[in-house]
């Protein structure tokens, strides 16, 4: 019988809220969960952002952000209550026998210091052993989790290495004080998909060859199939479902799960091609003060009522392109040509037709809404602004477009921070739909949203698109978007159009390699997808 | 490094244009020299002739180079009122204020630092309130009243330390450091709310970042978190108020200098304001505005160097 190492009993976790214009209150955020976790092995908990995945990760270590407190339960590691320990014995907790691993490394590295410093200052505050022999543990980690230079990378500032190095190395500080639990806090979310299965297939080999148990914690759950044995799936801080990886993926008991293991399942045929609304004609551009071209000859045509999806990395371009085609960046070759004129470079000089049948939708909803203007307002500047509406009539008609976005009465004297995720993006949609438009740049739309939201925006944006014949310019990074919204599609990598077409034509081999490496990278929610696509990479790079 | 030696050449080209400035202020005052010596009731003839004796019927220009150029031989001119060379006399006044400048700063800059650390440690509790409160009382009053409050306090009630500042070359160290005592007083009572605030601020801003989170988890002390993870990253803008305080210790302590009778530039600075004496000012401007770029330049080059994006680029 293998030897139980942590022991979450009846949990309960609280948060003082401040709402504003009340006062401030108690709110629930965990409450009944229990689960526990033998040594050696890995627990994947999954679930929206809300459901207290994050909470429940840092209760191992009895710590909560902010003014969240553990207010109920037990919580036993190697067969003591932590939660009785009082903060000197938690000091010697943390960072000795239990480690974290956050979300972004770029963040939780402090600038100031070099990485070796970092990564071996809990080993040594603990008196665990010498200087000398820290620093030997790292760098052998450092090479297990295939950093380059091993032997120097450690002498560097955070800011001189890249991100899914910085997640490594982070990786590598956790390891270094041999805890028996390490807390992955979506390790692997802020990264892009090339970079993420490499950083995943370290992480694994790593927790495989120290041995050491590990909570993982992350919102997808093909990327957590990869990892876990067991998965504790919860939703509004209670716990939905538990039960052995296997049985999660492939025979799940709730609909909770089963909504989750099933997103993405949006079925979008594609539309026939039609002569283009917008027209970008070997457009090139760069950054003033610059000589490098951060967009080379791009060529793409989006049709009426149709998506062109743009795909690619952080870096490649994607949303330099928009700023070109919205005259922030104005080209420095090429030409754009918007529904049969050509669309002037600089924004100035465009007129008002050409600024109100081009809109845009942004990632972070939450920063593109004034925060201190209602739902109405924020709807109503563009009727205001472009037809002239006012008072009743700009009323009715917001209340039209929320009824279209499906949000309905009861919105439209809110402020966005009344809102969720979500409606805020919907809102967005909403004002950008106000303006009437031919064609919606939607720049990593559903990017900050949880899976099942996602889902409901895309769907909304397809039955926009077929009651109002708007086209859309979608730019994305996640693949499985682009399959359930495209009908063309553009690969972009470092600046260039690498594969351009029809979505079927762009999906079906042979590929170029560079699609061929982003198709292969995202991960599927199948067991053992991880080491098949290592497996081949591997066979490939040896018969080159 | 490039960043370093630019900021350093705009403070060159700073300061000479602040001596166009200083030159050209004085030049448009009603009266010249030549008028301010010989008085309201002087002959034409007799200004005429002495204006030809100083070379005041030269162009401008000619004549600002000719005091630029003096200037940075370290010829300053002879003050008018009573004919002394002027470079001579500042450079005895200038050493007694840097005096009083560095004893003030040795104590206040490391007193603000440590307040403010301490105060951003027990942040919303009763020390940080304490200090807070107390800076901030002191700051709000004006410097003459502090000065006559510790003098009245430390000189009269208690006799600890002498009322006026009164130094000259041959005391001995001590004798000097009792004697300047309660101006230092003053002046550290003045300058350290600014720095312990801005520290505090610092500080408590660079606690919000995720990496000291991280430090947290680590099992560190909330001090070694400070020390280590939270200062090293709030040094630029410490600097900044530092280095600000510290050019008003030495351009800005006239006040003080009045109120306890000590032998520095800015008593020297206002005794020649009023009798008009233009070469002197001119002196002064000059080597006032070289303290405040030269200290404001120092602290660019440390927030660079602290800097390791600016020191180790990718």
């Amino acid at each position: 019988m293998p030897e139980t190492l942590l022991d979450i009993k009846n949990l309960k976790i609280e948060a003082t809220v401040y709402p504003p214009g009340e006062d401030p209150h108690d709110i629930t955020i965990v409450e009944g969960v229990s689960v526990s976790l033998e040594g050696g092995k890995v627990l994947g908990l999954i679930g929206e952002s809300g459901a207290g995945k994050s909470t429940i990760g840092l209760s191992a270590m009895a710590y909560g952000r902010g003014g969240v407190r553990i207010t109920g339960g037990e919580v036993t590691l190697n067969g003591r209550d932590i939660l009785e320990l009082g903060y000197k014995g938690l000091r010697g907790l943390r960072g000795r026998e239990v480690t974290y691993v956050a979300q972004s490394a770029a963040a939780s590295f402090n600038p100031a210091k070099r990485l070796m410093e970092q990564v071996i200052e809990a080993t040594l505050k603990h008196g665990l052993c010498s200087r000398a022999e820290a620093e030997a543990r790292a760098v052998r980690l450092f090479g297990k989790l295939g950093l380059p230079n091993p032997e120097t990378i450690g002498s560097r500032y955070p800011h001189q290495v890249s991100g899914g190095q910085l997640q490594r190395v982070m990786t590598a500080m956790a390891l270094c004080p041999e805890p028996s639990l390490v807390i992955f806090d979506e390790p692997t979310t802020a990264l892009d998909v090339t970079t993420q299965i490499d950083v995943l297939a370290a992480i694994k080999e790593a927790i495989r060859d120290t041995g050491v148990a590990a909570l993982y914690i992350t919102h997808d759950l093909a990327v957590v199939a990869q990892v876990s044995d067991h998965i504790l799936v919860l939703r509004n801080g209670k716990k939905v479902e538990y039960g052995p990886v296997k049985q999660i993926i492939e025979d799940p008991h709730e609909d909770y799960t089963r909504a989750l293991v099933s997103v993405r399942s949006i079925d979008h045929n594609e539309k026939e091609p039609a002569e283009p609304v917008l027209r970008v004609d070997n457009v090139t551009a760069r950054y003033k003060g610059t000589n490098f071209d951060v967009l080379s000859n791009v060529t793409v045509d989006v049709a009426p009522g149709q998506t062109l999806a743009i795909v690619g990395e952080s870096g490649s371009g994607k949303s330099t392109l928009a700023r070109a085609i919205t005259g922030l960046l104005p080209p420095s070759a090429g030409r754009i040509t918007f529904a049969d004129r050509t669309l002037s470079p600089d924004l100035k000089s465009r007129s008002r037709d050409d600024l109100r049948e081009l809109q845009m939708i942004y990632q972070m909803a939450d920063v593109a809404m004034n925060p201190r203007q209602t739902v109405g307002t924020i709807i109503g500047r563009p009727l205001e602004f472009y037809f002239g509406m006012r008072g009743e009539e700009k009323r009715k008609r917001v209340q039209e477009l929320l009824d279209q976005i499906e949000m309905g009465t009861g919105y439209i004297d809110r402020y966005p921070a009344e809102l969720s995720g979500g409606q805020k993006q919907r809102v967005c949609i909403a004002r950008a739909l106000a303006a009437k438009p031919r064609l919606i740049i939607c720049d990593e739309v559903t990017s900050a949203l949880d899976p099942l939201v996602a889902d409901g925006i895309l769907k909304l944006l397809l039955e926009l698109q077929a009651q109002e014949g708007v086209a859309y310019l979608f730019i994305t990074h996640d693949l499985a978007t682009v399959k359930a919204i495209a009908d063309s599609i553009a690969v972009m990598y470092q600046g260039k159009v690498v594969r351009y077409g029809t979505k079927t034509r762009v999906l079906t081999p042979p590929f170029d390699d560079y699609t061929d490496l982003l198709l292969s990278s995202v991960p599927e929610m199948r067991l053992g997808w991880l080491e098949h696509v290592i497996e081949t990479r591997k066979m490939e790079s040896a018969g080159n | 490094m490039k960043l370093v030696s630019q900021r350093i050449a705009l403070g060159l080209v700073l300061i000479l244009a602040i001596s166009v400035l200083i030159f050209a202020g004085t030049e448009i005052l009603p009266g010249d020299v030549a008028q301010s010596i010989l008085g309201q009731s002087a002959t034409p003839e007799a200004l005429a002739n002495l204006r030809e004796e100083l070379g005041l019927n030269e162009p401008a220009l000619s004549r600002y180079l000719d005091w630029l150029f003096s200037a940075l031989q370290g010829d300053l001119g002879t003050a008018l009122t009573n004919g002394k060379d002027i470079a001579s006399s500042i450079a005895g006044r200038l050493g007694n204020t840097l005096f009083l400048a560095f004893w003030a700063a040795i104590i206040a800059v490391p007193l603000a630092l440590t307040l403010g650390l301490v105060a951003a440690r027990y942040a919303g509790r009763w020390p940080d309130k304490l200090i807070s409160g107390v800076t901030l009382a002191t700051i709000s009053l004006p410097e003459f009243v502090v000065g006559y409050i510790v003098m009245y306090i430390l000189a009269v009630n208690y006799r600890l330390f002498p009322s006026t500042s009164v130094i000259y070359d041959s005391m001995s160290l001590w004798e000097k450091l009792n004697a300047i005592a309660l101006p230092v007083i003053v002046l550290v009572l003045v300058v350290l709310a600014h720095m312990m605030r801005m520290t505090r601020a610092a500080i408590l801003n660079v606690m919000q970042s995720p990496y000291i989170e991280t430090a947290e988890l680590k099992g560190l002390k909330p001090a070694a978190i400070i020390a280590r993870h939270a200062f090293p990253n709030a040094v630029a803008p410490v600097v900044n108020v530092v280095m600000l305080n510290l050019a008003y210790l030495v351009v800005g302590v006239v006040v003080v200098e009045v109120v306890f009778v000590y032998p520095g530039i800015g008593q020297y600075l206002v005794d020649h304001v009023s009798k008009r004496d233009v070469p002197v000012v001119q002196a002064c401007g000059l080597i006032f505005a070289a303290v405040y770029i030269s200290l404001n330049i120092l602290a660019d080059v440390v927030s660079i160097l602290t800097n390791p994006r600016l020191r180790h680029p990718k």
